[in-house]
């Protein structure tokens, strides 16, 4: 089977921060913060599992006197992650027939 | 586990919404419409009244006096649908509870005004070096780049809008002795066909 079922996507929260990524160049804390509707912690410990899977690129800076942390997708997270696309696409085809 | 097709959903919808500024108001179309229209009332009274709105035979664009005023008048009308624009949007974001400035809406932003920026210093080249029957074809042609360059990053229909400026703007660059009328088209009856489609596709 080409695709396989990934565990760090388990969760829908690291689910939609993988989606984020795979379209935006890099992605803000605040801005996924926002866009999500989690709180910091829930969303800075789903990010920290997304990076020790080495899914995550993280690179911190400063606006002005603001921290700015982004984040953007690995090669290997997006592999991961186009994985994880083909084998739902299987189950689904699977379903249907 | 989710669903398949239910997870698929998810990820579509993010891809989406982190991508695309989708809280353009369609409202605010039909009022930049408008605005667009009173400012090509006026332009007509300054210009050619009591004559007809076309033509080459004009006096009054001479005058230097009705070039301020116009000036000043193209300010007030772009401040004032931009404004709109904001104020509506910021509405409609708040309505579907969502921020309305996001690094979607920055690039949306970024899109648009980067022709229409360049488009407006080069209409005041071409007001000092006295070629003002070709503001209405430049201030198409970018503002429908603006608008196309700008349709990856909002709802996409508003490329089919860019389209039509665009075209306009070409036709009026070979008849600039239209070019109010053809303006008036663009920038008022094209934004209120446009922004009344999007406000019945939508916003209700």
């Amino acid at each position: 089977m080409k695709g396989t079922y990934d565990k760090a996507f388990e969760n829908v929260v690291r689910l939609r921060v993988m989606s984020i990524l795979m379209v935006n160049e890099q992605f803000d804390f605040n801005s996924f913060k926002e866009l999500l509707e989690v709180t910091d912690g829930n969303l800075a410990s789903h990010l920290r599992n997304l990076e020790n899977a080495g899914y995550l690129l993280v690179s911190k800076s400063f606006v002005g006197r603001k921290p700015m942390t982004n984040y953007s997708a690995t090669i290997e997270g997006k592999k991961a992650f186009e994985a994880h696309l083909a084998f739902l696409e299987i189950l689904i085809n699977e379903n249907k027939t | 586990m989710r669903k398949p097709e239910q997870e698929l959903a998810e990820i579509k919808s993010m891809m989406e919404r982190s991508t695309r500024f989708l809280s353009l108001s369609g409202l605010a179309g039909v009022l930049a419409g408008i605005f667009a229209m009173l400012a090509a009332a006026f332009a007509y009274y300054w210009i050619y009244f009591p004559g007809v709105p076309y033509g080459l035979h004009s006096a009054a664009i001479e005058d230097l006096n009705a070039l301020y005023n116009l000036l000043i008048l193209a300010f007030l009308t772009l401040i004032m649908s931009v404004g709109t624009t904001l104020i509506l949007s910021q509405r409609k974001s708040k309505r579907k509870a969502q921020t309305l400035w996001t690094p979607a809406s920055r690039r949306f932003v970024e899109a648009l005004f980067l022709p229409v920026l360049v488009g407006g210093i080069f209409c005041l080249a071409i007001m000092i070096k006295g070629h003002v029957l070709y503001i209405a074809p430049v201030t198409l042609i970018f503002y429908g780049l603006g608008l196309i360059n700008a349709a990856h990053f909002t709802l996409g229909d508003i490329k089919y809008l860019g389209f039509c400026q665009l075209g306009l703007g070409i036709i009026a660059a070979f008849f600039p002795e239209f070019g109010l009328l053809i303006w008036t088209l663009g920038f008022g009856v094209m934004h209120i066909v446009y922004g009344t489609l999007m406000h019945l596709k939508y916003d209700r």
